[in-house]
């Protein structure tokens, strides 16, 4: 599972670098996605690889914290994906606000000759 | 507990309200929302200032709190969210409301009305920075952060053009890749120590285990990363002079402050988190700090030589005190830090009202003068010679003789020369490296220390060279007939600022023990750990406290 999930993280920060790194602002948006969605998986995992553990604790009686998943990098995603989320559709805004004044996707707003 | 100690949560609560109850008007009422900002940012200045006093009282005895703490929702320290105040923070609150007020006075002359919700976004803007000044809590820094830049992203482009789109594009692109390095960052944190809370941190970083060590400073490291991108440490800062020349000038004089967002955090991390405390860690990142910050010094003062534009030399002017900022935290010398806290506070104001002075000057020139600028520099201005002798005995109006004159006071101010405030800061700073054992104590000097009082000089000899140039292009060019119409509400901010320079020239004594102090328990944060992490709770009414 760690290896999966390494992996998968690597595969999407990977191609998300490659993408941020490319003229397009269509491609940049994408790269940018991509990114923030393995951030999000790296943030999970810190919380440590649990399978079949609940994270929030059950009503009455004393628990064992050691039978149940941290619940803070969870809390931490959800956060990071709402500012994520947000964000980037301001970014998507501004994209379209350049193309519709420069007339180009370029990221520098002119085609390079 | 009084309202005084609920007078902790006001700066980041009044911006939100404020800035929640400009929405509700329509964009035609724009004198009302001018007002009620007005009154906001104003009563935020006042609370500053309250809470300036209050991180500076003396401590009742030796074992009375002296830092302010503020638990939000009642949750003890390392569970829940906690506000702290201590001199630093308040320092940085002032700054900010002041700014803030400078920024709001001048954009009242026209600037507010060239776009929607530029209130809204101002508050919110300084809601992000109070917050992120305050908290105790590295996520909850985050997410302040991210306040701040989204308030950011619209200022950025308030305005319009093409000019402001392109950049505004670049700068949100960079801040949008910072994020997700401050995410990986504090996640990397968490995940060896398990803990968010900052004092918590400081704790339990020496009980690391020898194993989880090189995860908690990759985590560190890319932390700091995010921080260096915001305040713009070579080479991470090449986007800072666009984004900032192409910002309209309130909103350029307000971001002064956002790169200090970023040293504000490496100041209380790097000293909190790896002080001399820190067991193993002690120290981490200390010599990357103090050569990049060098390497910033030295791009920027050449940038500030090669600018032709004024906005464009404010810019590398600031990448140059950022990385003096940076250099001066390097080299972890307490009498260093209260020098270069000394220094931030002088060369924001300055910065910011240069930033705002540029828009006055730049009104008298017609849009070609700064490439006309370049020509003449590549073709040399004999052209010129005869035009200028006729000019001889012109009266230069009142209006530039004002203009000049403060355009004087910034330059005398960034280049560091006395009499002004500018001078003190470096003076504190050099005399600091060049004395390491105390005034008049001898004590070997390090190579390194003499590297980087040899690059401040020199940044300040550039910044002289490149205002004494522009100011001759500006002030001694024939006048023709467009002297800019200036109106006083615009040059008055501008004043303001330059008076408090030179108010802190004046009482440089107080404001040097303040920040002796604050360098000194920036040194030794067992108290600040302590107060956090022992600040009670307030019993709840009845048996209803939380579990």
């Amino acid at each position: 599972m760690e290896l999966t999930l390494a992996l998968a993280i690597g595969v999407l920060i990977g191609s998300g670098v490659w993408l941020l790194l490319r003229p397009r602002t269509f491609q940049v948006i994408i790269g940018l996605s991509l990114i923030s969605y393995g951030v999000n998986l790296f943030i999970f995992s810190m919380g440590r690889l649990r399978v079949g553990a609940a994270p929030v604790l059950g009503s009455g009686g004393t628990v064992n914290p050691a039978d149940y998943a941290d619940p803070i990098p969870q809390a931490l995603v959800l956060t990071a994906i709402v500012i994520g989320f947000a964000t980037t559709a301001l970014f998507l805004v501004v994209l379209l606000v350049s193309r519709g004044l420069t007339g180009s996707d370029h990221v520098d707003g002119r085609e390079p000759n | 507990m009084g309202w005084i100690d609920q007078i902790l949560i006001v700066p980041i609560v009044l911006p939100l309200v404020t800035g929640a109850i400009l929405l509700l008007f329509d964009e035609r009422r724009h004198v009302l929302k001018a007002m009620i900002n007005v009154i906001s940012t104003l009563a935020l200045t006042l609370v500053a200032l309250v809470l300036l006093n209050l991180a500076d009282a003396p401590p009742a005895d030796a074992n009375a709190a002296t830092t302010g703490v503020y638990l939000l929702g009642n949750w003890a320290a390392p569970f829940g969210i906690v506000l702290v105040l201590d001199r630093l923070s308040a320092l940085m609150l002032m700054l900010t409301s002041v700014l803030a007020s400078a920024a709001l006075v001048f954009s009242l002359a026209r600037w507010h009305r060239s776009g929607p919700h530029f209130h809204t976004l101002f508050q919110l803007l300084l809601m992000g920075l109070n917050g992120a000044f305050l908290t105790g809590d590295l996520f909850n820094l985050f997410v302040f952060f991210e306040v701040l830049l989204a308030a950011s992203y619209g200022l950025v482009l308030y305005g319009s053009g093409a000019l402001r789109v392109k950049t505004g594009l670049h700068y949100i692109v960079i801040n949008l890749a910072g994020a997700s390095l401050f995410l990986i960052g504090v996640s990397l944190i968490y995940g060896v120590t398990g803990t968010l809370n900052m004092a918590d941190l400081a704790v339990r970083i020496p009980e690391v285990a020898e194993n989880d060590r090189m995860l908690l400073q990759a985590g560190a490291a890319i932390l700091g990363v995010a921080f260096l991108i915001k305040a713009g440490m070579w080479p991470l800062g090449f986007w800072l002079p666009n984004a900032y020349m192409a910002a309209a000038a309130p909103v350029a004089a307000i971001f002064a402050i956002l790169s200090k967002v970023g040293i504000y955090v490496i100041l209380r991390l790097s000293l909190l988190l790896f002080g001399a405390d820190a067991g193993a860690s002690s120290g981490f990142g200390g010599s990357w700090l103090l050569f990049g910050g060098m390497a910033t010094i030295v791009f920027g003062a050449i940038g500030v030589l090669a600018s032709q534009a004024m906005g464009r030399l404010a810019g590398f002017y600031l990448l140059v005190s950022s990385g003096t900022l940076l250099a001066a935290i390097g080299t972890e010398s307490i009498t260093v830090t209260s020098g270069a806290l000394y220094y931030m506070v002088s060369s924001t104001l300055a910065i910011s009202a240069f930033f705002l002075l540029i828009e006055l000057i730049e009104r008298a020139q017609n849009p070609a003068t700064n490439v006309l600028a370049v020509t003449m520099e590549a073709y040399g201005d004999d052209m010129d010679e005869e035009d200028i002798q006729e000019e001889v005995g012109v009266t230069i109006p009142a209006t530039l003789a004002v203009l000049g004159s403060c355009f004087a006071g910034c330059a005398l101010l960034l280049a560091g020369l006395p009499p002004l405030s500018g001078f003190i800061g470096k003076f504190a700073i050099l005399s600091a490296l060049l004395n390491p054992e105390g005034p008049g104590q001898g004590g070997s000097v390090a190579g390194t220390a003499w590297a980087l009082v040899t690059v401040i000089i020199l940044s300040g000899l550039s910044a002289l060279i490149a205002m004494t140039r522009t100011g001759i292009r500006a002030f001694w060019a024939p006048i023709d007939e467009t002297v800019p119409r200036v109106r006083l509400i615009e040059i008055a901010p501008v004043a303001m600022l330059l008076f408090l320079c030179f108010v802190l020239t004046v009482q440089g004594g107080p404001a040097m023990r303040y920040l002796d102090a604050t360098a000194q328990s920036l040194h030794a944060p067992a108290h600040y750990i302590r107060d956090v992490l022992s600040a009670p709770r307030v019993p709840g009414p009845g048996s209803g406290a939380p579990q």
